[in-house]
């Protein structure tokens, strides 16, 4: 990317701490990335990597004992982390929505889709009822649902997954946000459903420029849907690339692995590659690479010293020893 | 290395692992619950509640069934630390014996009513269909009854019947379990029916094992750390209910000694006014010890299955 | 086919629904309508559906997990719902599953030696000497270390559950699995090394798999014949070049175009069906995929289509092919 877009938001060495009774868990640990405005940026990594708690920090839902240590947050001119509680307030919903995995346990199952709908944008964009309504109807059609006015009537236990995932996107539109949080908007659906959802996420950032941070664990949906791509592993951002950049040339160990280890329709193999050993722990990683357990090509000062990310050419941003200028190889 | 990574035995078996030592889940709830200030106390104050009952009367210069006439209802001295009863017993005595008596009905009849409820709940969860309708409508008429009443009826047929006063304890004892069994066999009736859900339940089945070992190895020690917490503070609700029970004269009756009856003495106007040291032990004793039991429940609770916590 | 491992018969499993103040059954739950299949001796056979499809259920009623609504289930030529309780048990090591949810599936309170061992103890195989040494042999084969015998479940991280599942299963050295959406839990990256040790197995023990997924890559790397469920019916059945070659039914085409490729610069034409899965209580008449097909027509919505063989074991159920 050589045109440059405008930052919408920026994350700047954000730290998440959870206190818990074996220790401090580093959930998310010094990370920094941007948010260009009417773009996708993926985070991409496994269970406990840190990506959902990254999105939570955005929005400042941590929950106990999860706690914010340090950091910066920009959106616009302001630094999320210093907003007091009712001003932040004011943003989430408005210029920052989120749209969660599990979209049954997010809505309300005794208030109908249309009060649930139809209450915020009363509240949010001082609409009457009547014209709320209105608009409701409207963002239910826009998320691709047919018959609007019944919907509008049915609670949310007669919706199916994806529907009530349509639902949630439709109200996180509501108040026409300019981020769009999408943590793991996807995982809990049908692969049918799932390009149905994809599809409208894809359509609303190109209807309204809405920027949409997408969190996932699917390096397939991340080829569809991002712009750019975040990868992080243990609490930690270990690459950042373009899409393409770091689909056709990834860099970090991991991150090719990850790429190699997935089975592709139409590109058997064998044998599937894959990383030996398991996810590392959070609680009491020493000063080594995190990785360096489990990547092939692991060298002397990897056991030593946790690699700093670095910029690399096309945009491409890794943190690996590998890619050092003046680190001794040997064994 | 990759090409065999799958089969080959990982040299880092995970973090997690850095204790050598494999820890049971016994061994994680223990060192939860050393960590609850409250339900440690609560162990501590039975304990020496315990030794205070059992050990207690060994030191005592008083024999508990010496009636002394002239010395009756002195206030604490320093030969009497609690003071004399109406008829010149040392109250310090007599409140360890009662402790021996109060401790063994709370204890005895809730081990009385874990056998029961648990080997009915059992079988009822595990076979369901009829035998789970007989125990389990059984154990419902039994709760649908209000226990006081039905305790105070009982306690008035035995009085009538002049059961004499040492068998009288082992009948108390008989009829609170007999009312504190129903609510435990649903507990682990419906613990049964919810473990046989989980997979693990599914796997016994795949693997083909005996019913015998599904029960004893795979249902009942899942079920015993609910079971422990509830027939802890099932205890304090016994001792509860015996103090009732002998309080009101229907329980364990005097000669023997227990909690419940020593407090009789506060039933009359001049004993409740002016001889506080007549009823304010026993009282204390009942109070204290139920709320120790119920700290340590509670402390229990929170260790052997966090998840219920809330 | 005489060395079928498993025959499957026009397999049925209806869930009642009961309603009402006496608890009358009101409806159906139609979770296995219909299946047939037949699984060679050394094959691995893919069973792929989205939620609802009802594969698992195919899978616990091929076990006799459950009861069936009708059908049958043939085992190496035995009828398993014909068997007493007593052989049924005999028999159950011959057949094992693999559990979707490694957390789930191992009793928390039991070492993992034990868990691995304790079928061979219960089924008189082995003395508890010779358990140990089994077990630790087992523990080799599945990836796991020997100083992992006396840990507890909750030590583990979700994959090498997965292994001490699998090799609780074939500890009894099975002739068949069921393998029940075992990497779906999983990180991708772990995933991969339980699909390796699957295909090991295979290669190493002469395993029979049946195994349920609902990702198609997964089960394009693992299995030879795949089944295609919808709604309870199978709608497509071939063998694996096969069908991803030439894929016939509108609903297999659909499937395969909806899986997200991990290549950002592939710009496909994705068939995006309309609408979701129809509940299993009240399927669509005619036939089930009526309502979602792109190319369905008035037939479709009136009768069911046949599924019939269209090439060498290829077989499908549209009235468009």
């Amino acid at each position: 990317m050589t045109t440059m877009t405008n930052t919408l938001a920026e994350i700047k060495g954000l730290s998440t701490y959870f206190h818990t009774e074996e220790g401090i868990v580093k959930a998310v640990d010094d990370v920094s990335f941007s948010i260009p405005a009417g773009r996708t940026v993926a985070v991409v990594g496994e269970s406990g990597c840190g990506k959902s708690v990254t999105a939570l920090s955005v929005m400042r839902l941590v929950a106990e004992p999860g706690r914010i240590e340090k950091g910066e947050i920009r959106f616009g001119d302001q630094d999320l982390l210093r907003l007091r509680e009712g001003e932040m307030r004011g943003l989430r919903g408005n210029d920052i929505a989120m749209v969660f995995q599990e979209p049954m346990s997010s809505l309300n199952p005794v208030l109908t889709i249309g009060e649930q709908l139809i209450e915020p944008l009363m509240e949010h964009r001082l609409l009457s009822k009547k014209e709320a309504r209105a608009e409701s109807a409207g963002l239910i059609t826009r998320v691709g649902i047919p018959r609007a006015e019944e919907m509008l009537k049915a609670y949310p236990h007669e919706l199916s997954g994806g529907m009530l995932q349509r639902i949630m996107i439709a109200i996180a539109l509501s108040c026409q946000p300019k981020l769009l949080i999408a943590d793991e908007p996807t995982t809990a659906l049908d692969v049918t459903v799932q390009a149905q959802i994809l599809d409208l996420l894809n359509g609303i950032k190109a209807e309204s420029n809405t920027a949409i941070l997408l969190i996932t664990h699917d390096l397939g949906v991340v080829a569809e849907m991002a712009d750019h791509v975040v990868v992080m592993y243990a609490g930690k951002v270990i690459e950042e690339a373009p899409v393409i950049e770091l689909f056709q040339n990834p860099r970090h160990p991991y991150t090719k692995g990850l790429l190699r280890s997935k089975p592709v329709i139409g590109r058997r193999e064998e044998r599937l590659y894959s990383i030996p050993g398991q996810v590392p722990q959070l609680i009491g990683l020493g000063e080594a690479c995190a990785f360096a357990d489990r990547c092939e090509s692991c060298l002397p000062v990897c056991r030593e010293r946790r690699p700093v990310i670095t910029q690399g050419e096309n945009g491409h941003l890794v943190a690996c020893w590998l890619y050092e200028e003046g680190v001794s190889r040997d064994e | 290395m990759s090409a065999n990574a799958g089969t080959v035995s990982e040299k880092n078996p995970g973090v997690r692992a850095k204790s050598a030592k494999p820890a049971s889940p016994w061994a994680h709830a223990f060192r939860r619950l050393r960590k609850n200030r409250l339900a440690v106390t609560g162990l501590v104050f039975l304990i020496l509640m315990g030794l205070f009952c059992t050990v207690g009367p060994l030191f005592s210069p008083y024999v508990d069934e010496r009636v002394t006439g002239a010395n009756f209802n002195r206030p604490p001295s320093a030969q009497n630390w609690l003071g004399t009863d109406n008829l010149g017993r040392d109250i310090l005595t007599r409140l360890m014996l009662a402790g021996r008596i109060s401790l063994t009905v709370g204890i005895a009849s809730m081990l009385l009513s874990v056998l029961i409820g648990s080997v009915l709940g059992a079988v009822a969860g595990y076979y369901r269909g009829i035998v789970d309708q007989v125990i389990m409508r059984f154990a419902d008429v039994l709760m649908t009854i209000p226990s006081l009443p039905l305790l105070i009826i009982m306690g008035a047929v035995l009085s009538d019947l002049k059961v004499p006063s040492d068998y009288r304890i082992y009948i108390v004892m008989l009829m609170l379990s007999i009312l504190g069994w129903p609510g435990l066999a649903r507990l682990v009736r419906s613990q049964i029916l919810t473990l046989s859900q989980r997979e693990f339940m599914q796997a016994t089945e795949v693997l083909g094992l005996r019913d015998r070992r599904k029960i004893f190895v795979h249902l009942l020690p899942n079920t015993l750390p609910l079971l422990i917490v509830v027939a802890t503070l099932s205890v304090a609700g016994a001792i509860l209910s015996e103090s009732v029970l002998s309080y009101l004269g229907l329980g364990v009756t005097p000669p023997t000694p227990s909690w419940g009856n020593m407090m009789d003495s506060a039933n009359s106007l001049i004993d409740f006014q002016k001889r506080p040291w007549l009823w304010m032990p026993p009282g204390v004793a009942i109070f204290a010890t139920v709320i120790a039991i119920n700290l340590l429940g509670e402390g229990l609770r929170d260790a052997l299955d966090p998840k219920m916590k809330k | 086919m005489s060395d079928a491992m498993l025959e499957v018969k026009d397999l049925k499993k209806y869930y009642p629904i009961t309603g009402g103040l006496f608890g009358r059954t009101v409806a159906h739950v139609k979770a296995v309508d219909g299946i047939s299949l037949s699984i060679a001796k050394g094959e691995t056979f893919g069973l792929v559906g989205e939620s609802g499809s009802g594969k698992s259920t195919v899978g616990r009623t091929i076990l006799r997990l459950t009861d069936k609504t009708a059908g049958e289930v043939r085992f190496k030529g035995k009828d398993l719902y014909s068997l007493s309780k007593q052989d049924l048990r005999q028999i159950r090591p011959e057949m094992q599953l693999v559990f979707q949810d490694p957390y789930g599936s191992l009793n928390p309170r039991m070492r993992i030696g034990d868990a691995i061992g304790e079928a061979l103890l219960d089924h008189g195989r082995a003395s508890r000497a010779e358990v140990r040494d089994k077990v630790l042999e087992t523990l080799a084969l599945c990836g796991l270390s020997s100083s992992h015998i006396d840990r507890y479940p909750h030590e583990f991280s979700g994959g090498q559950r997965q292994r001490v599942g699998i090799a609780r299963a074939i500890i009894l050295n099975p002739e068949f699995l069921v393998a029940d959406e075992p990497v779906s839990a999983l990180d991708v990256s772990i995933q991969a090394q339980i699909i390796n040790l699957f295909s090991d197995l295979r290669d190493r023990q002469g395993l029979t798999y049946l195994f349920i997924s609902h990702d198609l890559s997964v089960v394009e790397h693992l299995c030879s014949t795949i089944g295609v469920m919808y709604l309870g019916s199978m709608v497509e059945m071939a063998p694996r070049d096969e069908l991803f070659a030439q894929p016939l039914h509108p609903y297999t085409r659909a499937l395969l175009s909806a899986v997200p490729i991990p290549d950002p610069t592939l710009k496909r034409e994705r068939i995006v069906l309309r609408g979701d899965i129809p509940s299993p209580v009240d399927p669509p008449s005619g036939c089930k995929f009526h309502t979602r097909c792109p190319v369905a027509t008035d037939a479709c919505r009136e009768s069911a289509p046949e599924f019939r063989e269209v090439g060498s074991g290829h077989f499908v159920a549209c009235h468009l092919v």
